[in-house]
This record gives C-alpha cells, sequence and structure tokens, in this order.
C-alpha cells in the first residue's frame, strides 16, 4: 500500500466516531471604524514601533523623499512596473538597475545593490503590516530580499485598519510577502532588535493623491 | 474510552520521546541555576508583553473561537482537506509527498536532496525536522544542514538541544551566546560583546554566504490552505525569505494536521500567532506560496506530508485537539512547571504543557518512556487560559494519566503504593458512612504530631510531600460529627 | 434559601472550622444550611491521579448525595472542588460512556457555587462588613487558587470581599497568579518541581509583611501553610470563610 493510501486509511479509521464539524463562528471585526487620518495615523505608529522609517507625504513628493533616503546609496534596484519618476531625482551617481522578466538581476548582484524601491499591495493599520504581492511595481521577492535597505512606497488608499479587510484584496496565490518592519529578532532572551537577514533599514513613505 | 487503535505507526518516530522519567529530569534540571535565571527572565518578559497586545484587542475571544472551530472542523475533515491541498498543490506545480513516520520523511527528503547534486542544504526552523531528527539524518548521509534561524543556530553551533520551540536556545542569555559564537564562528569579531544586536550581526555575517550560494533550502509550514494550495511561514529575521526565495529547490516538510480549510482564515491565524508567540502585534515576515511561481523563486518545489504518529492522535477522541495547536509556545512561556524545569527536561521536540500531551499521544501513551510526560503539570490552567486554539490542557492532561494507568494496570502483576493508596481512598470516598467512620480515628493523627501539633515526615509515597511541608495536626473532631452533635441533636 | 454544604473531605477531615464558618455566614443572612450526609469528595485526587474507575464510585456518591430536590442551591468553600463538579464529573461519565450519569452530573454542577461565587452573584454580597459583619483587624495577603481563578472565572470576587472586612488590611501578593505547586497527587510525583514552585509562593507570601495568607481553597492553604510553616515563616493560612464569618463579637484569632 503507498504511503499516501496508508495514511489516509488510518485518519479514516482514526475519524470512526465521525465527529461533526460546526458552523464557524466569525464575530470578530471584519470592518473598519476609522477614518483614512486615523488609519495613516496608526500605521505610522505600529511602523514606528518596530523601528521603521516612516514619512508621510504628497504624490508629488515621491522623488525628493525617495532620493533622500537614498542619499548613501551607490545602487538601487526597482522592479519594471514602478513609476519611473519616483526615481527622477537620484544623483546621477546612483546607479539604477532594473530587474524585468528576462533581464533579471543575479542573487550576487542583488547583494551588491545597496537598495530598493518598490511599491506595495495593501497595509493593515491595526499590525503594522505591509503587504506585497509580487504585481509588477512590486517585483520578484528576491529584490525586496536581498539589499539591504528598501524603500517601500505605501498609497494610503491602500490601508485598511483590520487584517480581514485586507484579505479580499489579495490574489492568494501570488507569492506574497507581508512585512512588519525590518528584520529582527527575538531569539536571544525573548528581547526584539532589529537588524538580522533580511533589510535592515525599511523607509516607508505613505502617499496622499496616489 | 479511547478506541483500540489498529493502524498504528510502525518504525522511527524520531525525536519524541523521553530519555528517562519527568521527575528525575526535573530533579536535574532544577540544579541548572543559571538556566532557571535565564528562563524566569525569559518568559516572564514574554508573559507581559503577551498579554499588552492580546488585550489591545477587543475581539480576541471571537478570534480564538473562530480559529479552534476552524481547527477543529479542519481535523473532522482531515482527509478531503489533505486531498484538495494535494489537487491545488500539484496544479500549480508542487510535487507532494507523504510519510508514514520520521524515517520515512528522512528518506524521501535526502531521495530528494541527492537528486539536485548538492551536498549541503540551508534550512530554515521547522518543528517537524526536529521532531523527525532531519539534520542528524543528513549528516549521516554526508549532506550538511545549515540552522539558519538564529536560535537554531546558536543550538547547533553550541552541539546543544532545543529546549523552547519558537526560541530554542531559550535557556541560554546573551553572555552564553557571545561565548558559543567566539568559540564555534570560523569567521568573528574576537572583540564581539553581548548586545543582542551586536550578535544578530554577526549571525548575518556567518549566514550570508550560504543563502546566496544554497540551491536546495528546507523547511516547515506553519500553515497549508487547502483551497487553493498555497503554504506559509511565519518568521522573523529574514532566514525564511532567503530559504524559501533564492535556492532553486525548496522541500517543506509538514505535519497533516497544519492543513486549514479556507484561504481565508489565514486571517483569524495570523492574529492569534504572533500575539501568542512573540508577543508582538505581527511578527516581521510572513511568506505564502503557491507551488511553483514563473520567474519568481524556487521552480522545483515538493512537500512532504507527515503523519508520524498524528493519526494516532487523532484517534483519540478526548486528545485530538492537542492536533489544534499552532505552535505558538503561549502555553509554555506561562508555565510555571517549564519555567523551573527548562524543555529538555521533557525529552521530546516538544516541551511544556502542549509537549505532555502531544508527545504521548504522538507515540502512544504505553511508550513507557512518555508515560511519566502527563504528570508534569501541577494542572493550574495558566496553559488552557493562554492557549489561542482553546487547546483544553488540563483535561487532556488528565484522561492521558487515565491512559497511563490503565496500560499500566495491565502491566504489572502487583498493585504500586499509588495503586492501593486509591484503591483504598475510592472506599473511603465513595460513601458518607465510610469517611464518616474513618474521621472518627482523627485524633491518633494528633497523637502523630505531637506537641507542636505539626506532621514533620510520612512513610512511602508520601514522603515527598513531607519532604517541604509539614502537615498541621488534625482536629478533634470532623466537621460531620460536629454537625450531628450540634446541628442534628437540638 | 435553602442552601446544601458541600463541605469537601479536606474542610470535612481537617479544617472543620472553615466548613462552620460557612454555614454561620449563611445563616447570618437568613438562608437555612443542610448538610446532605451522604457526600464524602468530588472525586478529584482519583481523577487526577489517572484513576477513573476508582473514582467513578466517588462521584457516583455525590451525584447520588446532590441530585435532589431537597435544596435550593449547593455551596463550598473550594474553588478546586465545585470546578471538579461542573467541568470533572461531566468529563469523567463521557469519558466512561455514561451519558445519564454525565446528564445528572452537569445538572448538579449547574447548581453547585463556590462560596463567593454565591455570595457575589447569588446573594448579592458586595461589602462584607455591612452586609455580613465581617471584622478581622490583621494584615492579610491572598493567594487566587488556580481552579477558582481559571476554571471557574472567579475573578476577583474573592479579593475584593476580603477588602470590605470590617478592620482588615489587605497587602497584594506578588506574582499571585502562579500556582502554588500543590497540583494534589503532583506535589507528591513531582515532589521536586512542586517545592520549587511553592518556595517562590512562601517568599512572596512573606514579602508582604502579612501575618496570614488567605485563599479560598483548604487545599492549596494546608500546602502553603505545610511550606510556611517548615521554613519556620510567621504567616499563618486562613481560609476567606473563616475571615468573613469572623466579626467583632467572635474575632477569629490567627
Amino acid at each position: 500500500m503507498s504511503a499516501k493510501d496508508e495514511i489516509l486509511g488510518r485518519i479514516r479509521t482514526a475519524l470512526a466516531d465521525t465527529p461533526v464539524t460546526e458552523e464557524v463562528p466569525r464575530e470578530y471585526r471584519t470592518t473598519s471604524t476609522m477614518s483614512q487620518e486615523q488609519l495613516i495615523e496608526l500605521l505610522v505608529d505600529r511602523l514606528v514601533d518596530y523601528k521603521a522609517g516612516v514619512e508621510v507625504i504628497e504624490a508629488e513628493q515621491i522623488p525628493e523623499f525617495v532620493a533622500s533616503k537614498l542619499k548613501d546609496a551607490s545602487s538601487v534596484v526597482y522592479p519594471q512596473g514602478l513609476d519611473a519618476r519616483w526615481l527622477s531625482a537620484l544623483g546621477s551617481e546612483v546607479e539604477l538597475r532594473l530587474d524585468a522578466p528576462g533581464a533579471r538581476l543575479s542573487v550576487a548582484e542583488l547583494d551588491a545593490t545597496s537598495a530598493v524601491v518598490t511599491s506595495s499591495a495593501v497595509s493593515v493599520a491595526e499590525s503594522g503590516t505591509i503587504i506585497l504581492d509580487g504585481q509588477p511595481d512590486q517585483g520578484r521577492r528576491a529584490i525586496s530580499l536581498v539589499p539591504d535597505h528598501h524603500v517601500c512606497i505605501v498609497p494610503v488608499s491602500t490601508i485598511v485598519q483590520l487584517l480581514p479587510e485586507a484579505m479580499p484584496r489579495l490574489s492568494i496565490t501570488r507569492p506574497l510577502t507581508w512585512i512588519s518592519g525590518p528584520s529582527a529578532t527575538s531569539d536571544i532572551e525573548l528581547e526584539r532588535v532589529e537588524g538580522v537577514h533580511g533589510p535592515r533599514t525599511l523607509d516607508v513613505l505613505m502617499v496622499r493623491g496616489l | 474510552m479511547t478506541q483500540v487503535f489498529l493502524g498504528m505507526p510502525a518504525g522511527g518516530q524520531g525525536n519524541l520521546f523521553e530519555q528517562e522519567p519527568f521527575p528525575k529530569a526535573a530533579h536535574r534540571e532544577l540544579g541548572n541555576t543559571q538556566m532557571r535565571k535565564n528562563l524566569r527572565h525569559a518568559t516572564h518578559s514574554i508573559r507581559d508583553k503577551r498579554l499588552k497586545v492580546v488585550g489591545e484587542l477587543p475581539d480576541w475571544e471571537a478570534l480564538r473561537n473562530a480559529g479552534s472551530t476552524i481547527k477543529n472542523n479542519s481535523m473532522a475533515t482531515l482527509e478531503e482537506r489533505l486531498l484538495e491541498f494535494e489537487k491545488n498543490f500539484t496544479a500549480r506545480g508542487g510535487v507532494v509527498h507523504w510519510a508514514r513516520d520520521a524515517d520515512e520523511a528522512n528518506k524521501i527528503v535526502t531521495d530528494l536532496v541527492r537528486g539536485t547534486g548538492a551536498t549541503e542544504v540551508v534550512k530554515v526552523k521547522s518543528m517537524a525536522t526536529q521532531e523527525i531528527g532531519l539534520n542528524e539524518h543528513l549528516e549521516s548521509e554526508g549532506i550538511d544542514a545549515f540552522e539558519t534561524d538564529l536560535a537554531e543556530l546558536i543550538v547547533q553551533l553550541g552541539q546543544d538541544k532545543p529546549s523552547h520551540i519558537l526560541v530554542p536556545a531559550i535557556h541560554k542569555n546573551r553572555t552564553e551566546v557571545r561565548d558559543i559564537f567566539l568559540k564555534e564562528m570560523p569567521v568573528v569579531d574576537p572583540n564581539l560583546t553581548d548586545e543582542p544586536a551586536k550578535l544578530a550581526e554577526a549571525a548575518r555575517a556567518h549566514l550570508r554566504k550560504k543563502f546566496l550560494a544554497a540551491k536546495v533550502a528546507i523547511s516547515g509550514a506553519n500553515f497549508a490552505l487547502a483551497d487553493t494550495g498555497t503554504l506559509g511561514v511565519v518568521e522573523s529575521e529574514g532566514n525564511g525569505r532567503m530559504c524559501l526565495t533564492l535556492p532553486e529547490t525548496l522541500i517543506t516538510v509538514m505535519g497533516i494536521e497544519k492543513v486549514l480549510p479556507h484561504w481565508e482564515d489565514v486571517e483569524v491565524f495570523m492574529q492569534l500567532l504572533p500575539r501568542s508567540s512573540t508577543g508582538e502585534r505581527m511578527n516581521p515576515y510572513t511568506s505564502l506560496w503557491t507551488g511553483v511561481t514563473e520567474d519568481d523563486g524556487p521552480q522545483n518545489v515538493h512537500i512532504v506530508l507527515l503523519d508520524n504518529g498524528r493519526t494516532r492522535a487523532l484517534a483519540d477522541r478526548f486528545g485530538r485537539t492537542a492536533l489544534n495547536c499552532i505552535r505558538c509556545s503561549a502555553c509554555m512561556n506561562v508555565c510555571p512547571v517549564y519555567e523551573r524545569t527548562g524543555g529538555h527536561a521533557y525529552g521530546s521536540t516538544y516541551p511544556g504543557p502542549i509537549g505532555a500531551i502531544l508527545s504521548p499521544l504522538l507515540t502512544g501513551i504505553e511508550v513507557e518512556e512518555n508515560g511519566s510526560l502527563p504528570y508534569a503539570s501541577s494542572l493550574c490552567g495558566a496553559c488552557y487560559e493562554a492557549c489561542p486554539v482553546k487547546i483544553n490542557i488540563p483535561e487532556i492532561l488528565v484522561h492521558l494519566r487515565g491512559e497511563d494507568v490503565d496500560a499500566k494496570r495491565e502491566k504489572h502483576k502487583l498493585p504500586t503504593q499509588m495503586d492501593l493508596l486509591m484503591k483504598g481512598g475510592s472506599w473511603a470516598l465513595g460513601k458518607g458512612k465510610n469517611i464518616g467512620l474513618l474521621e472518627k480515628a482523627l485524633p491518633l493523627g494528633r497523637l502523630a504530631a505531637g506537641k507542636d501539633k505539626k506532621i514533620k515526615k510520612l512513610p512511602g509515597i508520601a514522603a515527598g510531600w513531607t519532604k517541604s511541608r509539614d502537615i498541621p495536626a488534625p482536629p478533634n473532631k470532623s466537621f460531620r460529627d460536629w454537625w450531628s452533635d450540634e446541628k442534628e441533636s437540638k | 434559601m435553602r442552601i446544601a454544604l458541600f463541605a469537601t473531605c479536606i474542610v470535612d477531615a481537617m479544617y472543620p472550622e472553615t466548613a462552620k464558618s460557612t454555614v454561620k455566614i449563611l445563616e447570618r443572612l437568613g438562608h437555612e444550611v443542610i448538610f446532605p450526609k451522604a457526600q464524602a469528595c468530588c472525586g478529584q485526587m482519583h481523577m487526577n491521579s489517572g484513576y477513573m474507575p476508582e473514582a467513578l464510585p466517588v462521584v457516583e456518591n455525590h451525584i447520588n448525595a446532590f441530585d435532589t430536590e431537597d435544596y435550593d442551591v449547593a455551596v463550598a468553600p473550594s474553588g478546586s472542588c465545585v470546578a471538579s463538579v461542573k467541568h470533572q464529573h461531566p468529563f469523567l461519565a463521557e469519558r466512561l460512556g455514561k451519558p445519564e450519569l454525565k446528564e445528572r452530573a452537569k445538572a448538579v454542577g449547574a447548581r453547585t457555587y463556590e462560596l463567593t461565587q454565591l455570595l457575589v452573584d447569588v446573594l448579592g454580597i458586595t461589602n462584607a462588613a455591612e452586609q455580613l459583619g465581617s471584622y478581622f483587624p490583621e494584615t492579610i495577603t491572598y493567594h487566587p487558587s488556580c481552579h477558582g481563578m481559571r476554571s471557574l472565572g472567579l475573578g476577583d470576587r474573592q479579593l475584593d470581599l476580603l477588602k470590605t472586612v470590617g478592620g482588615i488590611t489587605v497587602n497584594e501578593l506578588p506574582e499571585a497568579d502562579q500556582c502554588c505547586g500543590f497540583g494534589g497527587t503532583f506535589s507528591i510525583k513531582n515532589a521536586d518541581v512542586s517545592s520549587a514552585m511553592l518556595e517562590d509562593k512562601v517568599k512572596n507570601i512573606c514579602s508582604t509583611g502579612a501575618s496570614a495568607c488567605s485563599g479560598g481553597d483548604a487545599s492549596c492553604l494546608m500546602h502553603i501553610g505545610g511550606g510556611l510553616s517548615r521554613t519556620g515563616a510567621k504567616p499563618k493560612t486562613l481560609h476567606l470563610a473563616d475571615i468573613l464569618a469572623s466579626t467583632m463579637e467572635e474575632t477569629v484569632s490567627l
């Protein structure tokens, strides 16, 4: 008998008493009670708590703020779908590296890249979570992982209060990365410290009017 | 009574066993004052954090109720859920393997790694691979497995054993961690301090090249979603993302109980899990992937669905909710026994209150080594209160004690002292007039107590009590007799 | 109201004063107290030690003793024994495949109250000095026993009542919610761990400067008292029923 058949057989035997299933009581909160300004304030609070850098800006300020966050970068990778104007104020000494289908940067090249700029799909204010779902303006997972500095654009229109509100906005079968602050660990004495393998610096630009 | 379970898993079950009875192991660990200090510090600070972030959610109980019901439903329909998951994961380019036990899972993984030609793998922390002893097995097959989670790294470098499911090196403090790094890392700053941030940085430097060059990664999974074929890993450091993203081949080993019916269920567990485990509103990184995504991440994606005793636990209708565990570790963080003995005393990969029920459920209580685990609790109930999926751990502990006593009854020819005490107690406490009769002897106890009205030494198994506690002299007259004399005669 | 006293075996045999105190308090409020003599024990020791067939006659005896129309509610000066009656009795019946017994167990459980549950929730007592005449001019601290706190969800009922006793000073116990390490036969089977837990409890009690530690469970208090006595510590233990029963005229001494 195959392992699969045997395990499934064991399950049938184990459940011979036919336990019943019950309707899941979804009495937890699923709709926001907050205004957009409150959502922004809450998300800022959470991200700051995680030691991320946060700015709340207008759409036209994006190039200026991207440039200021990346003033020490020597090279920046960006996904093909990212609005190229956002990078227009970067100094000429900053090398721009496009990651596109058919023209992928190698892991070694990504490792030699100072920073990455991406957009994001949806953010959950209550838990301070920014979700990337691999759309063209966010790119494949490796580009927001290997460079040590991540500048992430969060349009304020994509902020929700609660995780259950974010779920319908996600295409679950795309590769998803949920980011709540820069990489961190609680492995020494259960105290959180920031900065391990993922980007050690996370800058979030929350943008109105995008 | 639990039905006799016929489909008993045969063969090696890996690291699920006590090496010695719990009281003996506990006695030794209690003497380790540094470890006790470390554990007290860590568990107490996490308790406060957990209470704070749990207290922020007005719907915490509603989330617990939902989480518990989702898990119960998933277990009740496990066969369908697994088949649905297999269909969807396969449709998206993943390959599903099934493993009856630890030995079979180890062999599947080894063959898959061999097939790639790689001789080393990077690993993201996984309880399932710890349970089956995968690293040791790979090593015996000439494949090096590198743990990348900071705490796992500390354990691996220190040639130690994990003592906690979330923070395997919780028994070490920062200075001990620094000493391990200085001794075991091939390239390390000799002036490394014990500042946690510096230690994290040392781990980053140590593992960076491994990540960038790895061809094969091995992971566990926090959940599998049946209706989409999606897998999820919850982590903090980014080592998980490295493993799940950069190598060409990704092999996930996951217990069959981790499957959730619907993708929306993630919204419940991703609120329950981080707050219960690290006491954070959300863990830094969560990755979800569904089979293979062209041009993004590993192109060879496998999952090994592991039984290793889970179907045995499922067959126990009073114990099966132990399978609902989401491995948050809240129960061990609040447990007064765990706090004092540490995780090593429990022998198995799964320590603490959940381990005290899960290990014997997975192996069978009749396995002698695990018979002492269900007694490793004062039944204070702190674990049940903290459990995000409401596993009634104290009730299952009591149930398993019953299974243990029944199993031993059949084995022992002669009754133990405890057997005799319980038999006698059953008679004495089974009728009002019997206890009444015995209570007539209370003045005898006063004689035993002597002048200072304390009993300081008892014989036999009761000597355990008088090792550290006196017993007061009993009264002259029981309440029952007082009632007869004072209330009924008037 | 006609109230059936479930004295519990340990109070009946070892701490009869606590049962008398319970009777006093209820009679003072004008209720009639009866003592069903068929009662013996809730069977918790047997169940928690894994001796289920041996527990059955004990549990059946309790259910037979209390499954009568002879009273309105039952009360026990113990959170642990009441939790056993409410939760463990139906569980044992289910586990041993006795559905009828389970239903009877649930019915008895539904009518059984821990003392402060009855006082606060049913009888509306919120001020012990005013409503019960309680007076106890001592400094105490209070240990909330696990089963009352967690299985019954007593919350602060016991502590709040104690604070309203006349003349009393209640000092907060550090790490109050931590188990004292008793756990029935746990204290024997895992004597070392149990003793380590007790050691911390004793230390915390001594740190309060109280002359007594009170609580709602005689068993935990016997355990704590045994540890205090062995270490020669000054504080005594005293059940909260004894404190609530204490009055200006008849003041309980430590």
